[in-house]
């Protein structure tokens, strides 16, 4: 993965819309977020391989980087990425790694589905 | 440590480097005895958030480094019966619980085991520890008492001692304790902090056989104060 650069991350953004993709959307505070201290509200949510079409897929912001997906009728969006790499596969892969390095959210998009 | 002898020892956890830091000593001890050991890991961390600083890993390559981290674990300890049970990080607890009871109740067949070493539902903080732990209890619950297999139950959250009370079994693993630290080295990606905290408090001159290099503990597992 490397540190966002906004101008490659908007052309491959470009390059999946209008087309059936799948989606990886996480947030998350770690299961541990609230054992290690009791103040933590535990929250977070994760979809996997869901499909969907977007119409304008924008990256906004300095870092960390908003990531916004517009569908025909409702949206998607990430806060808090700093990472993108397109892999192996051709997926898109999105990340924002906290002050530690440990990941906080993650965006992907692929045109086959992620595995289980 | 001599450890009691048992048949077979049946360990099962949710994530590879679960078995590091709280029971890699037992089970090295275990096999070192001669005692037949299986461990079921039932997902690959497929969620973990440690991806190294700067990243070296990507949501989808962890699963393969925490595969090849857990086979190496395996090797650490002597563990020659490793079983990945394919299921995904963060999801054990929405699974059908009869599956899961079901699949717990064919490792238990498989390998008749004479001691079982799971989590402690409800005091093992991660939702898949906890789910893990019920759905092992459930299936020894339903056996028939004179031939349930002991449990050596594993429970850390912060309220475990102020309800449970301290634990009742210690291992002395101190003889284990290379194998043990192959087991953490082995789950670097994940332990990497864990090791530097240690460094650390032995340098601030804690003795080391106070941390988890010398102890092991657990709870015999005590169906008459089930938790459900």
């Amino acid at each position: 993965m490397e540190l966002v650069n906004v101008e490659q991350l908007q052309e491959l953004l470009n390059n999946f819309a209008n087309e059936d993709v799948y989606i990886h959307l996480e947030t998350t505070n770690g299961a541990y977020a609230s054992h290690f201290n009791e103040n933590v509200f535990n929250a977070g949510a994760f979809i996997r391989n869901v499909m969907l079409r977007y119409e304008l897929g924008k990256v906004v912001g300095e870092a960390p980087h908003r990531i916004g997906l517009k569908l025909p009728h409702g949206w998607v969006y990430a806060q808090g990425i700093t990472h993108f790499e397109l892999d192996e596969h051709g997926r898109l892969l999105m990340a924002g790694h906290d002050q530690s390095g440990k990941l906080a959210v993650a965006l992907q998009i692929s045109r086959t589905p992620f595995t289980y | 440590m001599t450890l009691p002898m048992e048949r077979h020892v049946l360990v099962v956890f949710p994530h590879p480097d679960d078995e590091a830091f709280g029971v890699s000593g037992t089970i090295a001890t275990y096999i070192k005895q001669g005692i037949p050991v299986t461990y079921a890991c039932l997902t690959l961390g497929e969620m973990g958030r440690n991806l190294g600083n700067p990243p070296f890993a990507t949501r989808e390559t962890l699963p393969h480094i925490r595969k090849e981290e857990l086979l190496a674990s395996a090797k650490a300890m002597g563990v020659t019966d490793l079983r990945m049970m394919g299921l995904r990080d963060k999801t054990i607890e929405f699974e059908d619980d009869e599956k899961m009871v079901g699949m717990m109740e064919n490792l238990i067949a498989d390998t008749n085991p004479s001691l079982v070493i799971t989590f402690y539902p409800n005091y093992a903080v991660h939702p898949d520890h906890d789910a893990t732990g019920r759905a092992m209890i459930r299936a020894i619950r339903r056996m028939p008492e004179s031939s349930r297999p002991k449990i050596y139950a594993l429970a850390f959250s912060n309220d475990s001692k102020g309800v449970l009370g301290e634990p009742d079994v210690v291992h002395n693993i101190k003889e284990s304790k290379e194998e043990k630290m192959g087991a953490m080295r082995a789950h670097i990606s994940q332990t990497a902090w864990m090791l530097e905290e240690m460094d650390k408090r032995l340098a601030d001159g804690e003795p080391e056989a106070e941390n988890w290099l010398h102890f092991e503990r657990f709870y015999t597992y005590d169906f008459s104060k089930d938790f459900e």
